[in-house]
């Protein structure tokens, strides 16, 4: 596409964002800031994946890109469609087939391999923020290994529902060092952080920052020793697929309360039923 | 009554401690030693430096000049020791030969506040030193219930069990005369009084062996003050603190201190026991102070 330098960015921005990603792989779990471009789409739409997807996309890269787990909602198309144009590279919705996969929400069923990347899209990048509200005070919290507070909030989740009640961005501890909002991927998706032989990136275009989880590095999600850390379950199985062991949303079908419960992974979901079929 | 020991060995060596705000603002040129089990009381008005000294003591605010050693005693076991943990001296021990261990050791018994770094300043506070504010909202995580208060200490020394830190939480509500079946209320649903008690429970729960107060009776009632007093004075002995108490308030001098310190414009103008500065005045300050207060 004329006018544009490939994948958009310039080259001196996607210089900087590498450095920034090597800085990010070296210290795992580690927020480093970076100059954050503005981007042709609103903040919380997934400005940083999208300058972190820009940085690392080579030409013969083919990419997907999901939301919720789905390739066909607006914002897995939109960013889909600015990829195509601004760097004319190959997507596709099969995880096994692509090079860098986008992520909103979600982590795939998929087994990821080793040479994939992931790049996640964070709207708040810290995980301290909720209890400290000063920058200054909670890199230094970061630094100094301050970590009580983050079990703080898991007590107090205890104390008032009886279990722990997060379900979503859910803390984890990066290579016994530093603590990590994995973005807001549900719970059920913690487990498949840990020991990943895909390389993880995280960019926050708002607050500009990105972390990133190199391949087989440990990741523990917080927890108490009487009351474990645990993922979601469902007493149904996708009413498409059949799958028991992947993350199901629940649509209503109809104002009489029907209601049915999907695969949130639609590439998951298609190629299951492309092989029970 | 049985004589204090005058051997007990120094807990904190404060020498010629200065922070200055401008002229005659902060503390001027501030010399005590503190010894362990001794509760040393700062009086002094408003304004007079008895705040900011208390803040260069608790390492929140660095001095201008002076130094301030904490000594811990070598042969006393530490029981917070084993989970003190370390980042930076951890990692950078890890390749380190033994004479830097020794080093390492030799800083254990006689540590200076502030040539030692941040982390190692901040870990001292949390884990072996604890600070009760005059607004329990300063000291209080207002958002979350009491039992997370009281446990955020424990679980900043990595204890990860939450049956045992509800037990201890509802513990030591007992012990400052809560009640435990509190354990789940938001501090701001309690009272003020209610919420010092809160506040102590939290610094006291990882028993601590200095504890500095600033005015821990400020804003409550007679009544209430009388009873908190009673309460700290019975956890001070029981527990055998060190506790530095900064107020304005003689009478909670005389009730808790063994020994003051008299403040005006940043600087010492009488020390000596309680009694003896209470009853028997030297200073024209101190016997202004002393007359001043009201009796009904």
């Amino acid at each position: 596409m004329n006018g544009y330098n490939f994948a958009y960015l310039d080259e001196q921005t996607k210089r900087m964002i590498r450095r920034a990603l090597l800085k990010a792989v070296a210290i795992p779990g580690y927020q480093v800031p970076f100059g954050g471009r503005e981007m042709p789409m609103p903040y919380g739409w997934g400005t940083g994946g999208v300058q972190l997807t820009a940085s690392i996309l080579g030409a013969d890269d083919i990419l997907k890109v999901i939301d919720q787990g789905a390739d066909d909602t607006t914002n897995a198309v939109s960013i889909r469609h600015f990829f195509q144009r601004v760097a004319g590279v190959e997507t596709t919705t099969a995880t096994t087939a692509a090079d860098v996969i986008q992520t909103r929400h979600r982590i795939p069923e998929t087994p990821l391999r080793s040479g994939q990347i992931l790049v996640f899209q964070v709207p708040i990048p810290e995980p301290l923020r909720f209890i400290e509200p000063s920058e200054q005070e909670t890199r230094l919290m970061h630094a100094l290994e301050e970590y009580g507070v983050m079990h703080v909030k898991l007590y107090e989740d205890i104390a008032r529902y009886g279990h722990i009640a997060t379900t979503y961005a859910y803390p984890v501890k990066v290579d016994g060092r530093y603590v990590m909002d994995p973005s807001p991927i549900p719970k059920f998706d913690n487990p498949k952080l840990d020991g990943n032989p895909a390389l993880m990136l995280f960019g926050a275009g708002r607050e500009k920052r990105l972390y990133a989880i190199p391949p087989h590095t440990r990741v523990e999600s917080l927890d108490f020793e009487d009351h474990p850390f645990e993922i979601q379950r469902w007493e149904h199985s996708c009413a498409l697929c059949g799958s028991d062991r992947s993350y199901l949303d629940e649509v209503i079908t109809d104002d009489k309360g029907g209601r049915m419960f999907v695969c949130s992974d639609t590439d998951y979901c298609q190629t299951r039923r492309g092989e029970v079929a | 009554m049985k004589k204090p020991r005058l051997t007990r060995p120094v807990l904190l060596d404060v020498q010629d401690i200065t922070r200055l705000y401008g002229p005659a603002k902060g503390c001027e040129a501030i010399d005590f030693r503190l010894h362990a089990g001794e509760v040393l009381g700062i009086v002094g008005e408003s304004g007079s430096g008895k705040s900011t000294l208390l803040r260069v003591l608790a390492g929140l605010e660095a001095p201008d000049a002076g130094r301030v050693i904490y000594r811990r005693a070598v042969h006393e076991p530490e029981a917070a020791r084993a989970d003190f943990h370390e980042p930076e001296a951890a990692r950078a021990g890890a390749g380190e030969d033994v004479l830097d261990k020794g080093e390492l050791e030799r800083d254990e018994a006689e540590l200076d506040l502030y040539a030692v770094g941040e982390a190692r300043r901040r870990a001292l506070l949390r884990l072996e030193w604890g600070l009760v504010h005059q607004n329990p909202r300063d000291g209080l995580r207002m958002g979350v219930s009491a039992g997370a208060n009281i446990g955020e200490r424990l679980m900043a020394q990595g204890q990860r069990h939450y049956g045992q830190l509800r037990a201890t939480g509802q513990a030591w509500m007992r012990q400052v005369e809560l009640d435990p079946g509190r354990i789940d209320d938001a501090p701001r649903t309690f009272s003020g009084g209610m919420q010092q008690r809160l506040q102590i429970a939290r610094t006291l729960v990882t028993r601590p062996r200095l504890v500095f107060m600033d005015e821990p009776t400020g804003g409550l009632d007679v009544s209430v003050q009388a009873r908190l007093l009673d309460m700290l004075r019975t956890l001070v002995r029981s527990l055998g603190l060190s506790v530095v108490l900064v107020t304005h308030d003689l009478a909670v001098a005389r009730l808790l201190a063994h020994r003051l310190m008299v403040m005006r414009r940043g600087q010492v103008v009488e020390t000596g026991l309680t009694d003896q500065i209470l009853d028997d005045p030297q200073h024209e300050y101190t016997q202004l102070l002393v007359s001043s207060v009201l009796t009904p």
